[in-house]
C-alpha cells in the first residue's frame, strides 16, 4: 500500500515537474518555492487517488500540541495527575521524544516550559479576577504549596503574585482617570 | 519550517551599549534582524514613518537626552498604531518605584542591565522567547509583565 503510494505520488508531482524528495510515508517535501496556482494543480492531480494536501502538516501539529496543552489547563476539573508526556503523545497520536523536539524547534520553547507558562497566564486572569485567594490559585492550579506556586509565578514574571495585582490595578486606575481628566481623578479608586 | 526573524528594535544614546544588544542578538538561537536607533527623537521618528514595519518588540533605555525613554513610553501608549507594540525597557536603576512605575506606564519588561555580556545574552533570549510566545500563542498582552 506505502509502495503503490509513493508511486502515484512520484508520478503526479513528476507530472508537474516539481523538485522534490519523499523523506517518509505521509510526507513530501518541494525543495523549491511553490505558486499557489500549482498547488492546487497539485491538489487536483492528488485528489483523483485520494491523496489529500495537508499544508505545513508541522504547523497543524504544533497547533494541536498547544490546544491539547490550554485544554489541560483551562479544564474546569484539577490538572490530570498521570503523566503529562503520555497525554500529549495519545492526544495527537505521535511519540513524546518527536513532538517535544519539533515543538522546541519550532516556538523555541520546550512543552514543558510552555506548560508552565500558560499556568502562570491562567493564574494571571484568577488574580485579576479578585474571587480568589493567592492560596485558593496556587491549590485550583494543582501546586503542591502556595511557596511552590508564587516561586513559579516570579521565576516566570519576576513579580510576586502580590505585586503583579497591585501593578494591573494602577495600569487600570491610570487608564481611567486619565480617560476622565475632567472629573475629578481620585473617585473610583478601589 | 523556517520561522520569520524577530524584528527587534533598540533605542540608546550609548554607542558601546548599542553595540553589545547586536552582538548579543547575533548570538542567541533565535533569528533576529536588529534595528538601531540612537535617542528618542529618532526613535519616534522612525516609528512614525509610514514606511517603517513595526518591531515585534522594543527594547528602550530609560536614560536618554532630549527625549527619555519615558517620554517615549508615554507617546507610544498614546498612539493607535503603536500602542500594541511591546516595549521593553532597560535601565541601570533597580529600584522597585522606577519599576513599577514603567508597568503602571503601560511597559511589558522591565529589564535591569546586566554588568556583563554573557548574562545580557541569556537575558535577551529569554525576553524574545516569551515575547514570541505572545506573539504566536494568544496569549493575553495586558497581562504580560516581566522583570528581569
Amino acid at each position: 500500500m506505502q509502495t503503490a503510494c509513493k508511486i502515484i505520488l512520484q508520478q503526479q508531482l513528476d507530472k508537474l515537474k516539481l523538485d522534490y524528495s519523499i523523506p517518509g510515508f505521509n510526507e513530501v517535501e518541494i525543495n523549491e518555492p511553490i505558486t499557489s496556482n500549482r498547488l492546487i494543480q497539485m491538489n487536483t492531480f492528488l485528489n483523483n487517488y485520494g491523496i489529500e494536501i495537508l499544508d505545513a502538516p508541522k504547523s497543524v501539529l504544533i497547533q494541536k500540541i498547544k490546544d491539547a496543552i490550554i485544554e489541560m489547563v483551562y479544564t474546569e476539573k484539577k490538572l490530570p495527575i498521570f503523566k503529562i508526556s503520555t497525554y500529549l503523545a495519545e492526544k495527537v497520536d505521535h511519540s513524546y521524544g518527536y513532538i517535544s523536539a519539533l515543538f522546541s524547534e519550532v516556538t523555541y520553547t520546550s512543552i514543558e516550559n510552555f506548560i508552565i507558562i500558560q499556568k502562570i497566564e491562567r493564574a494571571k486572569q484568577l488574580i485579576i479576577m479578585d474571587d480568589l485567594t493567592i492560596t485558593e490559585i496556587g491549590w485550583e492550579l494543582n501546586y503542591s504549596s502556595v511557596a511552590h506556586f508564587c516561586t513559579q509565578f516570579k521565576n516566570i514574571t519576576g513579580l510576586t503574585p502580590t505585586t503583579f495585582h497591585r501593578i494591573i490595578n494602577k495600569r487600570r486606575n491610570a487608564a481611567m482617570n486619565g480617560s476622565k481628566q475632567n472629573t475629578k481623578s481620585d473617585v473610583g479608586l478601589k | 519550517m523556517q520561522n520569520e526573524p524577530v524584528r527587534v528594535l533598540l533605542a540608546d544614546d550609548d554607542e558601546d551599549d548599542r553595540l553589545f544588544f547586536k552582538e548579543a542578538f547575533d548570538e542567541i538561537k533565535i533569528k533576529t534582524s536588529v534595528n538601531l536607533v540612537n535617542n528618542g527623537v529618532e526613535l519616534m521618528k522612525y516609528l512614525t514613518q509610514k514606511s517603517t514595519q513595526l518591531p515585534h518588540i522594543l527594547f528602550l533605555d530609560l536614560n536618554m537626552p532630549l527625549k527619555s525613554g519615558m517620554d517615549c513610553l508615554l507617546e507610544i501608549k498614546n498612539i493607535e498604531h503603536l500602542k500594541n507594540i511591546p516595549v521593553a525597557i532597560y535601565s541601570t536603576s533597580a529600584s522597585e518605584e522606577d519599576i513599577e512605575e514603567t508597568f503602571v506606564q503601560g511597559a511589558n519588561i522591565y529589564i535591569k542591565k546586566p554588568s556583563d555580556f554573557r548574562t545580557l545574552r541569556k537575558v535577551l533570549e529569554e525576553v524574545i522567547t516569551i515575547n514570541w510566545q505572545y506573539h504566536t500563542s494568544g496569549l493575553i498582552r495586558e497581562n504580560f509583565l516581566l522583570s528581569i
